[in-house]
């Protein structure tokens, strides 16, 4: 690559139709998501309480912790659940999350393996409920939750952790997706600028395209070693049904959709987010510009999220 | 349009801090630039005389509206006596009484003036004097030389040029001698001229100056003559023999007229010694000083008005919406990442009292020392808040024993780390170790250095001395400030830094 490339990058970017922070903040956010319906989704215990209601499926509910006196009765919490997630009910960018994934005699096993007794699980509690996770350091409640176990179909190119799809949902029109493998360098995470890989998705037909793995292009992940292209994602329909129906219940009108794909239960939503990252574009190799600027165009867009989904699909093929 | 909107607004906010500034520089002569000095002359006179016995009169003429020069400030100090100020003709006068003034008496009169054309007072013309008439011996010599001048000159100027250079010649006829007879002290002699003038119908008068000359101790007013060509006054030096018109460089006209300058009744051995000296002064305080005198609105809400101790706080305030700009910029239009919003202009303004090489070393060895302790306390898995405790008073240890070492090894410096607020410390620490954890010491140096970066840029930028000075001297260009920052605020724009970010997709 030459350094023309850099040349006029602005105007080439803009060209492309990549959508920066500031006009992520300023046109769409500022615009499309009022501030008084935040703490629907920056709370995950809202959130999961309000997709319950909608029918929105979500991972199991198994327990909250509020209080810091409740630590000291986590054996009976967690008596009779081998597999759980612990995560911050503030938390953000998949920070503060615990997967345990088994336990052997008295301790828990940690998703790479490494064993925890209860005391540090409950030390990670308390760190959630003094707010070491949530913004602005408030005080948070931890969730004690159903361990979403992935679909077989990621098997050979997830490492240790969960994948996700996330979904940019504009006015209720999902329009751009982006698989997300974890990988050694992201410890089992999902994030991209922790390490993860990014892997755009064909929105019509819900194939794989390449993956972007810290600004690397990728085809193959590269710790398992096998290929991430061209692989159908199953239940192609119903995860963006999902994604689209979470307009509704949230009234925000720009929101990334987190999804998990478990092996029995299919799609679940794991997560809202009301100002989701820009990096889908990298994954995607597309600005979402267009696509925004298409749907801000239409003044009344269907009810049915059916039709909501065709036409988010529509503005690929097309 | 929300943009129009914004556009309008700040384009607005621009404008008036403009004007305002403006106005401030052409009108009040406010410096653009800092420790712009003018030259100030202090001007007292010192007035002495004996009491006699009885009730003691003092009267002086002082200037009213000198043309080229400004008065910034006057006072008089006179003790016991009453004082009373009031107008006479082109002078003011002042009074001073007292009814049993004991010995020697003195009274001052203390000015500062500086040099600035001044608006003239329109002048009535001239009247006419009479044809006068001398007594015998000089009436035929005065004749004489009239007659001999007009036939050379041409109009009232060149005939008082003329008549000068005659009248003062080196080697003067009879005639001349005659008429210099009985003048030989500059003011008679003045009046003299005044006199043989009239002979010729032409209007002159006696205009005291005070040169202004550093140092001058006991100096006296030198008489000067002017005459009226017809349409103004000319000055001329009476007693140059080569009859220039004007009045010598930097020469303060006092007194016009023939009025005496003292008039001292109940007292004897009168006398009124002048001393001058130069000062300089900074142009923004005698800004200040002038507007007093004209009586500025503007300059009624300026912070000069605010006690000292006062205005030193603001003038460390009103540099941190500078850094708040600066904090828009770096991080809105070049994306650099930094540990909270505005800690780095705290740390920015910890830097002016450590300096900045100084206070990066400063900074960096604290937040590592606390860093370290940091993970030691995430081991004894403690609450959070009474962790961040900790992590504040071991943050004051460490300050304290960062000063016992330095002081002991002799650095002086090291004793401002005790500057550094706490506060700020303390939090850089527990978010740069949040960071760490949570997304490793890559992203939490990079956070810091960004830190550290936008601070030592603020640092700069506060401690400016030209910008201090601007932005004190004219506060009203905090609405220029917001009015930019509020047009940033509406820039949707790519950050320089994700032009990096996004070069995958330039590939």
């Amino acid at each position: 690559m030459s350094w023309k490339n850099y040349l006029f990058a602005a105007r080439r970017l803009r060209q492309f139709g990549l959508l920066g922070m500031n006009q992520r903040n300023g046109d769409y956010i500022s615009r499309y998501n009022p501030r008084h319906y935040y703490p629907l989704v920056d709370d995950k215990l809202q959130t999961k309480q309000m997709a319950l209601d909608a029918g929105v499926a979500v991972p199991q509910l198994y327990a909250v912790v509020e209080i810091e006196h409740q630590i000291d009765r986590l054996a009976q919490i967690l008596a009779g659940y081998d597999e759980f997630a612990v995560k911050p009910a503030h938390g953000s960018g998949g920070e503060g999350i615990l997967i345990i994934k088994g336990r052997s005699k008295d301790l828990y096993r940690k998703l790479n393996g490494t064993l925890l007794s209860e005391a540090e699980i409950g030390h990670h509690i308390s760190n959630i409920l003094s707010g070491m996770y949530s913004l602005g350091g408030q005080p948070d409640k931890a969730l004690i939750e159903y361990r979403v176990e992935f679909s077989s179909v990621f098997e050979h190119i997830s490492y240790q952790g969960v994948p996700d799809i996330r979904t940019i949902v504009f006015r209720g029109v999902p329009v751009m997706s982006m698989l997300r493998l974890p990988t050694r360098l992201s410890d089992g995470k999902a994030n991209l600028h922790q390490g993860a890989i990014g892997v755009g998705i064909n929105l019509a037909t819900g194939r794989t395209l390449k993956g972007v793995w810290r600004e690397e292009i990728v085809s193959h992940h590269p710790d398992t070693g096998y290929e991430i292209e061209g692989l159908e994602i199953p239940d192609w329909g119903q995860i963006m049904s999902l994604a689209a129906g979470c307009q509704e219940m949230v009234s925000l009108g720009y929101i990334g959709v987190d999804i998990v794909l478990d092996a029995k239960l299919g799609p679940l939503m794991l997560e809202i987010n009301a100002r989701p990252g820009l990096s889908i574009q990298i994954a995607n190799q597309k600005g979402l510009l267009p696509f925004l600027r298409q749907i801000e165009t239409v003044r009344q867009l269907p009810d049915a999220v059916a039709e909501r989904v065709k036409l988010g699909q529509q503005l690929h093929a097309g | 349009m929300k943009n129009l909107h914004v556009i309008i607004l700040s384009l607005a906010l621009i404008v008036i801090s403009i004007a305002i500034c403006f106005y401030k520089v052409t009108e009040l002569k406010l410096p653009l630039l800092p420790a712009e000095q003018s030259e100030v002359w202090a001007v007292e006179a010192r007035i002495s005389f004996k009491a006699n016995r009885g009730p003691a009169k003092v009267d002086l003429l002082l200037p009213k509206k000198p043309q080229d020069y400004f008065i910034l400030d006057e006072s008089f100090i006179s003790g016991r006596y009453g004082m009373t100020l009031e107008e006479a003709n082109r002078n003011r006068l002042v009074r001073w009484t007292l009814r049993r003034p004991k010995g020697s008496q003195s009274l001052y009169y203390r000015m500062q003036i500086i040099a600035e054309k001044q608006v003239p007072e329109p002048e009535e013309g001239a009247r006419y004097p009479l044809k006068k008439s001398y007594p015998d011996m000089m009436q035929t010599a005065v004749d004489a030389l009239l007659d001999e001048v007009r036939s050379k000159s041409a109009d009232t100027r060149s005939f008082t040029h003329e008549l000068l250079l005659r009248l003062n010649a080196k080697d003067a006829d009879d005639n001349i001698q005659l008429l210099r007879k009985g003048a030989e002290k500059p003011e008679l002699w003045v009046e003299r001229i005044i006199s043989i003038l009239a002979g010729a119908r032409i209007p002159a008068r006696k205009a005291n100056i005070l040169l202004l000359k550093d140092g001058i101790r006991h100096g006296q007013l030198t008489p000067w003559l002017q005459i009226y060509d017809g349409s103004e006054w000319v000055a001329f030096d009476p007693g140059s023999s080569r009859g220039e018109a004007g009045f010598p460089e930097n020469s303060f006209v006092w007194n016009i007229g023939q009025d005496p300058l003292l008039t001292v009744k109940g007292g004897r051995a009168a006398k009124v010694e002048f001393s001058v000296h130069k000062q300089f002064q900074e142009a923004e305080y005698i800004a200040q000083q002038r507007s007093d005198v004209k009586h500025s609105s503007v300059m009624a809400w300026s912070l000069f008005n605010l006690p000292i101790q006062t205005q030193n706080v603001y003038r460390i305030l009103l540099m941190m919406p500078l850094g708040a700009l600066l904090i828009v910029v770096l991080r809105n239009l070049i994306g650099i990442k930094s540990f909270g919003t505005f800690m780095p202009i705290l740390i920015a303004l910890a830097f002016r009292e450590t300096e900045l090489a100084w206070g990066l070393v400063l900074f960096t060895v604290m937040v590592a020392l606390g860093l370290m302790l940091r993970f030691y306390l995430e081991y004894l898995h403690l609450l959070l808040v009474p962790r961040l405790a900790a992590v504040l008073i071991i943050v004051v240890i460490l300050m304290l024993f960062l000063s016992l070492l330095t002081h002991k090894l002799g650095i002086d410096r090291g004793l401002s780390v005790a500057l550094f607020p706490m506060v700020i410390l303390t939090m850089t620490i527990e978010r740069m170790s949040l960071v760490w954890e949570e997304l490793g010491p890559a992203e939490a140096l990079q956070q810091g250095i960004g830190s550290l970066f936008i601070a030592s840029i603020g640092y700069l930028l506060m401690t400016n001395p030209l910008l201090e000075h601007l932005i004190f001297v004219f506060p009203e260009l905090l609405f220029f400030l917001l009015g930019i920052t509020l047009l940033l605020g509406r820039y949707t724009g790519y950050r320089l830094t994700e032009l990096w970010r996004f070069r995958a997709l330039l590939k």
